[in-house]
């Protein structure tokens, strides 16, 4: 990996003496994870080039300290934490803004050009835009083709970064310590406390004013809620009296949400829904099937009418998270004894799942295979068989109304298929009759008159004679 | 000395006053951890064998434990007052629950005796009217011991000089191993039984039968009613039973005619009124000796050291070789759910959909149109008497012989089903719908080659969600295949593997002969394919219609569009027809291992998340530290490495893009198929791997547009030119850009002096082995 730094105009050899590197000199520092190598290309009156070349054995590292998982891996050749760990070994006197032989340099503007061979973009080139430009550089991107021989594979993720700007040294490195692994997004390190310190520090005169400042915060900090609260809490203190906490917070907890913001209300509008309709149907007890993080099943703790509650994943990983979003070790003992959480699969039959008054199967169905399904309804309609069953899934017809959706794709990576109202009904009707319950089916979210709604929900009802 | 006799498996409760001298008893007479004391359970929750405060967690402590003893079939003695009838009521329950006999010894010590005891004792601070009242509860209640529900009850007087023999119960017959041929229900159908007998190979011998091979048969029971000849039944049975040619366990129509015989007040309906219009004239002597044998069949039987278990009406897996009142109902009538159907017939509960015992249970009882398998069960009263079948099922061979029934000899109330072709088993039925509780938790997979797999419950949380969300329909999921070992790294200088090693390993394990397949980059795809879809419903009870799939190494789909895994069956049953294949394996089924071309194709995602990447990255940033480097020169001596550096990552991207080309459609790919599995009937492992090669080879030799003949050679590694050779061939294969090669015993499934051998090791080229190991 190779970080090229260069001063243009008159004293141009200024830089060297900033960054304590002798000009005629090769200048080498072991790291551990490989070694880094400062040397010059051009040291001109016009123009002083200095190289910082960044060599990491990707095989040392996966044997040894286990930081990287693959052999074949992009680290070698990419800005990244790797990088700035080197820089603050090579560069850290600089950018702490120290020069005994020519102090007066610290803080002199000077005209500054950066290259960054090989950096790996998350959101692509408009982010490298918006980092750096509000700090006054003048930003040239190139893209990395993935590989010419397969157009069809894409884009790559890896740009070219050249920067231009009338800046000091220090600052210029500090800015590239900060925002190289943010444009990254990974650190091979582990990120706690430490990192707020760092990155405020480093921050400290630009970060609390630049208009990207909460996703920098975000992906610095590896969207760490905690860390950061805290660094949010320390960044804005220095503002304005009359900004209060909750201003704060609100800011932070938007970042997560910012994209998300649609679906998220439509999420909250169908859990709504549905516990409202489960409530109606007089369920005292009820199966979660599917309850993912816990989202419903927080709705139906919360209302007292609900004796029992058992959530139930397949996915392990996504019970811990409800498990912990409902901090389920420390609720109360009456509200603790009233909710179960248990990993269980919708397609095997389960003696657990037999004996209660409702189920809930939110927006779950449509991650099965669709050929799946037969042992499905077997499972949920025939041995489980609770009186109530309620239904959602999305709507496809409503996709066309999704701005950022590609016609013919799904919603979710993940989702198998996706019905029409008519599809839906179809097979809620043909379930209905063949474990003989009764299906009535409502719209969930804004209606639109010829699309219907964003989801579908069905209510099942068991039927008089089939209690058999 | 006196003998005292015990079943087996019973709870031994011993009844006494404090000081009456029980725990010596049991000391003397059962081992220590047969021996659930009071006092000792006192002491484990308290620390103090005489706190009575303590006895109630004593006793939940005691019954956990018997419980569990009982459960796992284990004699246990309780060792505590017991004098009382509701402290016994609890411990004739328990036994119940786990169809043991409870057993009673009172351990009658005089009042006297116990209080000196007592006194010598200064733990035992109680005062004399404990014991006092606890020798004249005991006295209250010794009488009803019988009526409480004990089957045996031994009153001692004198504990000394006595001897306690346990015995196995009636029905374990552990010791028999056949082989036998068991017989459904005859219901008088004596013409039928000999027929089947003959067919069977018995032969008649001096008023009986007997088998040329020492076989022996089983009768599950409803010898009479409803049928022509009872009594020549009854004869015929009893007659091979007394030859020690045969076993027979009482079915509910002999128990029946039992009770007539002995003249209790019985509904003459189902078919009794045959029996008794034959009886009825014999002599009272005659007739009492039936009563007699019919009364002492024993209502079911282990045998074959519990693997096999012969019973009337079935039996669950926690009844096996217990005794008790529920276990002889079970057998003799089945589980019913109290309900009736259309017919005033009890509906009988699927209790054969639950079994997940070891034991292969036999039973009768309920008419069926043909015996069929369900979770290791088999039912094979196929309706004699009702003009339908006597059949009988060979053990072990676990075939079925019938004879057709010369008429119907008796009207059944609810008509038999009649016997329509079933496309798909009951078994595949059952399976439809998998139970989560035989795949949860920690498991212990037996397997046949090799020793037992232990899957741990973290390992299986995990498999769950894998099947649930990403596999195939479990029904097609007949094999999914293990990765393979490298052989070890090579010591000759810039190979990383080389062929040397995997023969080394060969040699070491005692192998001699080997087969070098060239390995072929693509993705695992294990294809089965049926000669048409209804042999996929019948084969594979598969109701999605397919006539077979193509799956990864992990169960999942290969192709997400079905129409594209179709196009692929289509074609590989296609070649299998033009290669003759069906006929010559007398088979409508093949399962496959393969290598299914291009590696793009399946590890796109790799290769743009991955490889590709590492590619750009690499060539992109080392070419910019070359040019940098060509004007340095302080750091020029560097230049040499990071020149050689960018052509081993342009070597890897050439690497990895010979494994790639673009896919449209079925034409694009190829398949390598390189282990024929299975067919019907036969799993191909006892042939070698140049079977395998050939048999495939003819496969490729009908479609060699996709179905790829893999090259291979067959080595003697001992002999060092056939060795040469071969390190030549590998070197010419991967030189040209091949993956490598695999060496495999020439035996399928090889074994050395230390036991199996690895089935194949891999032995990858250089230039392969760039994309693993990166630039």
């Amino acid at each position: 990996m190779l970080l090229t730094l260069s001063q243009t105009g008159p004293q141009a050899e200024s830089i060297s003496f900033l960054l304590h590197k002798h000009p005629a000199n090769l200048h080498v520092v072991e790291l551990p994870f490989g070694n880094a190598t400062v040397f010059y290309t051009e040291t001109t009156d016009e123009k002083f080039t200095v190289q910082l070349l960044l060599a990491i054995d990707p095989v040392e590292l996966v044997r040894g300290a286990q930081q990287l998982e693959q052999y074949v891996n992009d680290r070698p050749y990419v800005a990244s934490s790797y990088l700035t760990v080197a820089m603050g070994r090579v560069f850290g006197t600089a950018m702490a803004g120290n020069c005994k032989k020519r102090p007066e340099l610290v803080d002199t503007k000077l005209p500054l050009t950066v290259v960054v061979e090989v950096i790996r973009s998350l959101g692509g080139e408009q982010v490298l835009h918006k980092l750096f430009e509000p700090l006054g550089y003048k930003v040239s991107v190139t893209r990395h083709s993935l590989d010419e021989k397969f157009p069809e594979w894409g884009e790559s993720p890896y740009f070219r970064l050249a920067l231009e700007a009338n800046a000091t040294v220090r600052d210029t490195l500090t800015h590239l310590y900060v925002l190289m692994p943010v444009l990254d997004d990974q650190k091979h390190y582990y990120v706690g406390d430490a990192e707020v310190e760092k990155l405020l520090s480093r921050g400290e005169g630009w970060l609390n004013t630049h208009p990207e400042r909460q996703l920098i915060v975000s992906r610095y900090l590896k969207r760490r809620v905690s860390l950061m609260d805290q660094a949010f809490a320390r960044l804005l203190s220095d503002e304005v009296e009359d900004t209060d906490a909750a201003e704060s917070q609100a800011e932070q907890s938007g970042i997560a949400e910012k994209e998300l913001e649609r679906p998220l209300t439509l999420h909250t509008q169908r859990i709504n829904l549905v516990a409202t309709r489960l409530k109606e149907l007089g369920a005292k007890t009820v199966l979660d099937l599917g309850c993912g993080e816990g989202r419903l099943i927080r709705r139906l703790l919360a209302d007292r009418t609900f004796e029992r509650i058992q959530g139930v994943d397949v996915s392990h990983r996504a019970l811990e998270v409800a498990a912990s979003r409902l901090k389920l070790e420390s609720m109360p003992a009456r509200q603790r004894e009233r909710l179960t959480l248990l990993q269980g699969s919708l397609l095997y039959r389960d003696h657990r799942l037999a004996g209660f008054d409702a189920a809930a199967v939110v927006e779950v169905i449509e991650h099965l295979d669709q050929p799946r399904l037969l042992a499905f309804e077997r499972v949920l309609f025939e041995f489980a068989r609770p009186t109530h069953i309620v239904i959602t899934t999305p709507n496809r017809e409503y996709n066309v109304l999704f701005p950022t959706l590609l016609p013919g794709k799904m919603r979710h990576g993940d989702h198998r298929f996706e019905w029409t109202r008519q599809e839906f009904e179809g097979w809620a009707f043909r379930v209905a009759e063949r474990f003989s319950y009764t299906v009535r089916f409502e719209p969930v979210g804004p209606v639109d008159a010829l699309h219907g709604a964003p989801s579908q929900m069905a209510i099942f009802v068991l039927g008089e004679g089939g209690a058999a | 000395m006196k003998t005292i006799e015990i079943p087996d498996l019973s709870l031994v409760v011993l009844i006494g006053a404090s000081g009456s001298g029980k725990s010596t008893f049991g000391r003397s007479h059962f081992r220590p951890t047969e021996v659930l004391s009071s006092d000792f359970f006192r002491g484990l929750v308290s620390d103090d064998e005489n706190d009575q405060s303590s006895t109630p967690d004593a006793f939940d402590a005691l019954y956990y434990l018997l419980e569990t003893r009982l459960r796992r079939g284990k004699l246990t003695v309780v060792d505590a007052t017991n004098v009382r009838a509701e402290d016994r009521k609890r411990l004739v329950e328990t036994a119940r629950k786990y169809h043991c006999l409870p057993v009673a010894f009172v351990i009658n010590t005089p009042e006297k005796v116990c209080q000196e005891r007592n006194s010598n004792r200064p733990d035992r601070n109680f005062g004399p009217h404990v014991v006092r009242r606890q020798v004249s509860d005991l006295r209250r209640g010794l009488r009803g011991l019988q009526r409480e529900g004990f089957r045996h009850v031994h009153i001692l007087d004198d504990t000394s000089d006595l001897q306690i023999q346990r015995v196995p119960l009636w029905n374990n017959r552990k010791g028999e191993h056949g082989p036998f041929d068991i017989v459904g229900d005859i219901h008088g159908c004596a013409d039928e039984l000999r027929q089947l007998l003959t067919k069977l190979g018995w032969e008649p011998h001096e008023q009986t039968w007997r088998h040329p091979e020492g076989r022996k048969v089983v009768f599950l029971g409803d010898l009479v009613d409803r049928g022509p000849k009872v009594v020549e039944v009854i004869d015929l049975v009893r007659g091979m039973i007394q030859a020690g040619n045969a076993l027979c366990v009482a079915g509910n129509h002999d128990v029946k005619l039992v009770k007539w015989l002995r003249g209790k007040q019985v509904q003459v309906k189902h078919g009794l009124e045959q029996s008794i219009a034959e009886l009825e004239p014999l002599s009272e002597e005659v007739r009492s000796g039936i009563a007699s044998f019919l009364d002492g069949l024993v209502s079911h039987y282990v045998l074959d050291d519990g693997k096999l278990v012969v019973a009337h009406a079935g039996l669950r897996e926690e009844m096996h070789g217990r005794g008790s009142g529920a276990v002889r109902v079970f057998c003799l009538y089945g589980e019913t759910t109290g309900e009736t159907d259309e017919f005033g017939l009890p509906i009988r509960y699927n209790w054969a959909a639950e079994y997940r015992g070891r034991a292969a249970v036999v039973y009768g009882h309920t008419p069926v149109p043909q015996p069929e398998w369900l979770n290791n069960t088999v039912n094979i009263d196929t309706g004699a008497v009702f003009g339908g079948a006597l059949t009988a099922l060979r053990y072990p061979e676990r075939e079925f012989v019938s004879v057709p029934s010369a008429r119907e000899y008796s009207v059944p109330i609810r008509p038999l089903n009649p016997v329509v072709p079933q496309a798909r088993s009951s078994q595949q039925v059952l399976d439809d719908v998998l139970d989560l509780a035989d795949v949860t938790g920690k498991r212990i997979v037996e397997t046949r080659l090799h020793r037992n797999i232990t899957i741990r419950e973290e390992n299986s949380i995990a498999a769950l969600e894998v099947m649930s969300r990403f596999a195939t329909d479990p029904h097609w999921l007949i094999y999914l295949p293990p990765t393979m070992s490298p052989s070890e790294s090579s010591t000759r200088e810039h190979y990383l593997e080389y062929p040397s090693e995997a023969f080394d390993y060969f040699r070491k394990n005692g192998v001699s002969r080997v087969v070098c397949e060239e390995k072929h980059l693509g993705s695992r795809a294990v294809v089965v394919v049926c000669k048409d879809a209804s042999i996929a419903r019948e084969r594979f009870g598969a109701v999605d219609g397919r006539a077979g799939v193509c799956y990864t190494r992990t169960g999942r789909p290969f192709f997400s569009d079905p129409a594209e895994e179709a196009a692929l069956v289509e074609r590989v049953s296609r070649a299998v027809t033009e290669a003759s294949l069906w006929d010559e394996f007398k088979t409508g089924w093949f399962c496959f291992d393969c290598e299914l071309m291009p590696w793009s194709a399946k590890a796109r995602e790799l290769l743009q998340r991955q490889y590709a990447p590492v590619g750009a990255a690499g060539v992109a940033s080392l070419q910019a530290v070359v040019d940098a480097l060509r004007k340095s020169q302080s750091a020029a001596h560097l230049l040499v490495v990071y020149e050689e550096r960018l052509e081993n990552l342009k070597a890897y991207r050439a690497a990895y893009r010979r494994y790639c080309w673009p896919v449209a459609t079925l034409a694009d790919y190829k398949l390598a198929p390189f282990h024929l599995l299975a067919s019907e009937g036969k799993v191909h492992s006892a042939q070698t791997n140049r079977w395998h090669m050939e048999t495939l080879h003819r496969l490729a030799a009908v479609d060699p547009e996709f179905i790829v003949a893999t090259r291979y050679i067959e080595l003697d590694i001992n002999d060092e030119a056939e060795v040469n050779a071969a390190c030549r061939w590998w070197e010419d294969l991967t030189g040209a850009g091949g993956e490598g090669m695999v060496v495999k015993p020439l035996d399928f499934i090889a074994q050395g002096p230390k036991g199996f051998v690895q089935p194949a090791l891999k032995c990858r080229g250089r230039e392969y082995l760039r994309i693993i190991y990166g630039p």
